[in-house]
């Protein structure tokens, strides 16, 4: 989008509001008209999926906080009332909770789709950057909205948490303390909590304004990584781009549905059920899932300091990816080394995510130094000497080439629908079991 | 669940409240089975305290549907006085909140087959981990007791249960299995009373966006046969 559009509505009053604020044709350039890679595949779709997940946020939460009181001796109530006596305030409560991860698996996957395919890269910096910064902010929602139901692991892991930033030197207890709103996490801090929950979603959706103004400016990248050059490069978004969001978006949402219905606590902790209580510290204090790998980087570090620096850094780190990965190809289906590398990891951070649920005890402390390690090796050292060291292969000349090459093996987008349809079968079938508690069964003792 | 029921008021409502309950929820569906006259009629069994009145009193009435199940102590200091400085958990969501590591490859199988029954499991276990004598070599605290299952293997509650103990209208044996089994099945209710709907409502939502993830498929294979 660069420019004013060239639409022109045919109806008289359409005429009218179009003259005095031409919205209908900003969203015919933006998302009619808009010229979009011929050659993308699915893992384009999950922007769209994005922007559903934090429409289904949003309302969930607005209708959720209409229900809830956000006082340290009501609101674990107040959860319970709603999850019991509002109608479908069980629904809400798992769709938002349950929300809240798959935001999270959506996000990772984009994220780790641009590591790929080099979406980072000149002139997409910008967009980078943006979406660095929607991630943070999404970390520090997730954060304050999982303390909001007041449970133990609401309480410990919000007291864990800010009390990291006492490690800034002269001013940590300071900022601490007003972050707290007292001398320990208590009500001021879980009503402050739910204002800022409830507005930070909004500067999110400001930033993914900036962020789909962006995008459109610089065109979206592509599995090739080939800038399109000609008309014959692109389709029109409505409907190509559209109809393949649509179907993309349903099958996330199968997914995202046998969590809300059929396993909503799968990813909570047990401790969370249990009224907060300052006097009695659970066992194993554990984030939510998406948080884990930079809960394993925190405490590798035996230093405090070192420690919040570190897991800062390592989501900073990402912001300055345009300047450490400066290889000239984009996508890395055509650099065979950056390609090994990126899987390496791909499995370095979901082993740091199993090891920031596990005690930092023997082992897994030796472990989580040496994949910390990695992860930064991979940003620091990896990556600027691939792109002097490694010879690419010879990408196609343009997207309408590379879509004709492949025209050929016909048989692979059936082969991931397959297993989509397989998977979702096997989650329809597990689902038509009875529940039952198995009677032998005893737990370790 | 109304054996489980009967279990949690002759037995466990001395020292465990649940007060997330009330009496109405007795009569809803997916719970317990009982009619609304029914759950009045066990509502009115029970004692509420209430006031002030105009003389500025607190008096005590019968208890009605809308009314939550009563706590046996008034507070945390008088339920820790009473049982040897341990506070018994309320119980309306113990089911939730108490599970077991499944470890791995378990927790990744556990996903699909909808396993979700730790909670249940260790509760059910508890109930039934009583042991007279602690194995040799083991000490426990004096005032608790030896429990196979809970973590550290002292527990502060008595044994609770005894074969005999309760009698079931029904006929069901009188074994503490048994009530373990039904006490552990009316406690998941209590902890969740919509999980019927919500199995329920999931079904229907899971054929209907297969359905439809199936025409979207179609139709976007329309869409883009010229594209290719």
């Amino acid at each position: 989008m660069s420019g004013p559009s060239d639409y022109q509505p045919s109806h008289p009053a359409l005429k009218w509001i179009e003259r005095r604020l031409p919205i209908m044709g900003l969203v015919h350039s933006s998302f009619v008209a808009y010229p979009t890679p011929r050659n993308l595949n699915y893992w384009w779709t999950f922007g769209a999926i994005l922007s559903m997940m934090l429409a289904v946020q949003v309302l969930t939460g607005v209708v959720l906080a209409m229900h809830y009181t956000p006082h340290a001796d009501m609101a674990f109530k107040s959860v319970e009332s709603i999850v019991r006596d509002v109608n479908y305030g069980w629904l809400l409560r798992n769709m938002h909770a349950s929300g809240a991860s798959m935001f999270f698996l959506a996000v990772y996957i984009h994220m780790f789709r641009g590591l790929y395919y080099g979406s980072f890269k000149e002139p997409r910096e910008i967009l980078w950057i943006l979406g660095v910064i929607i991630y943070l902010l999404m970390m520090a929602t997730g954060f304050m909205g999982y303390a909001l139901p007041w449970g133990q692991m609401s309480f410990w892991g919000a007291t864990v948490i800010t009390n990291l930033f006492s490690a800034i030197p002269y001013f940590g207890e300071s900022i601490v303390t007003l972050l707290w709103g007292g001398y320990s996490v208590g009500n001021p801090t879980l009503s402050r909590f739910f204002s800022l929950h409830y507005l930070l979603p909004f500067v999110i959706a400001g930033v993914v304004v900036l962020h789909v103004w962006a995008l459109h400016v610089a065109g979206q990248n592509n599995p090739a990584g080939v800038e399109p050059k000609t008309e014959k490069d692109t389709v029109a978004f409505t409907p190509y781009a559209t109809i393949k969001d649509l179907f993309g978006t349903c099958c996330f949402l199968i997914l995202f549905a046998w969590f809300i219905f059929y396993m909503p606590n799968y990813l909570m902790e047990a401790d969370n059920y249990i009224p907060a209580n300052p006097g009695v510290t659970p066992p194993h204090i554990v984030p939510e899932w998406y948080y884990l790998p930079f809960y394993a980087m925190l405490r590798s570090i035996p230093n405090k300091l070192a420690g919040v620096v570190v897991m800062f850094s390592s989501i900073l780190i990402l912001a300055f990816l345009p300047w450490l990965d400066t290889a000239k190809t984009k996508s890395s289906k055509y650099r065979p080394l950056a390609k090994q590398f990126f899987w390496m990891f791909v499995v370095v951070g979901v082993l740091l995510g199993y090891l920031g649920a596990q005690p930092p005890e023997g082992i897994y402390v030796i472990a989580g130094r040496i994949l910390t390690l990695c992860y930064f090796a991979y940003f620091l050292i990896v990556l600027p000497l691939l792109s002097r060291i490694e010879k690419p292969r010879p990408i196609p000349n343009s997207i309408a080439d590379d879509v004709l090459a492949k025209t050929g093996s016909k048989a692979t987008p059936m082969v991931s629908t397959v297993i989509a349809l397989v998977v979702a079968g096997a989650l329809f079938a597990g689902s038509a079991q009875n529940a039952r508690a198995e009677e032998q069964e005893a737990p370790p003792s | 669940m109304q054996r489980g029921l009967k279990v949690y008021k002759e037995v466990c409502a001395a020292c465990h409240g649940l007060s997330y309950i009330a009496f109405r929820n007795l009569a809803d569906p997916g719970g317990p089975g009982y009619s609304p006259a029914q759950a009045a009629a066990f509502a009115a069994e029970y004692k509420i305290k209430d006031g002030p009145n105009d003389q500025g009193e607190m008096f005590e009435r019968p208890g009605r549907p809308a009314d939550y199940f009563p706590s046996p102590f008034p507070n945390e200091q008088a339920a820790r006085a009473a049982n040897g400085g341990a506070l018994p958990p309320d119980l309306s969501l113990i089911t939730k909140a108490r599970s077991y590591e499944r470890g791995f490859p378990m927790f990744v199988i556990d996903f699909f087959t909808q396993f979700q029954e730790q909670g249940p499991n260790y509760v059910d276990a508890i109930l039934q981990g009583f042991e007279e004598k602690p194995p040799a070599g083991v000490t426990i605290p004096e005032g608790s007791y030896y429990n196979k299952y809970f973590p550290g293997h002292a527990i502060k509650m008595p044994k609770p249960l005894n074969d005999g103990q309760v009698t079931f209208d029904d006929g069901s044996p009188t074994t503490v299995p048994q009530y373990a089994k039904d006490v552990t099945t009316f406690l998941m209710w209590t902890a969740e009373p919509h999980m019927e709907a919500r199995k329920a409502l999931g079904l229907q939502v899971f054929v209907f966006l297969i359905l439809l993830t199936v025409l979207l498929y179609f139709t976007k294979k329309k869409v883009w046969a010229s594209a290719h």
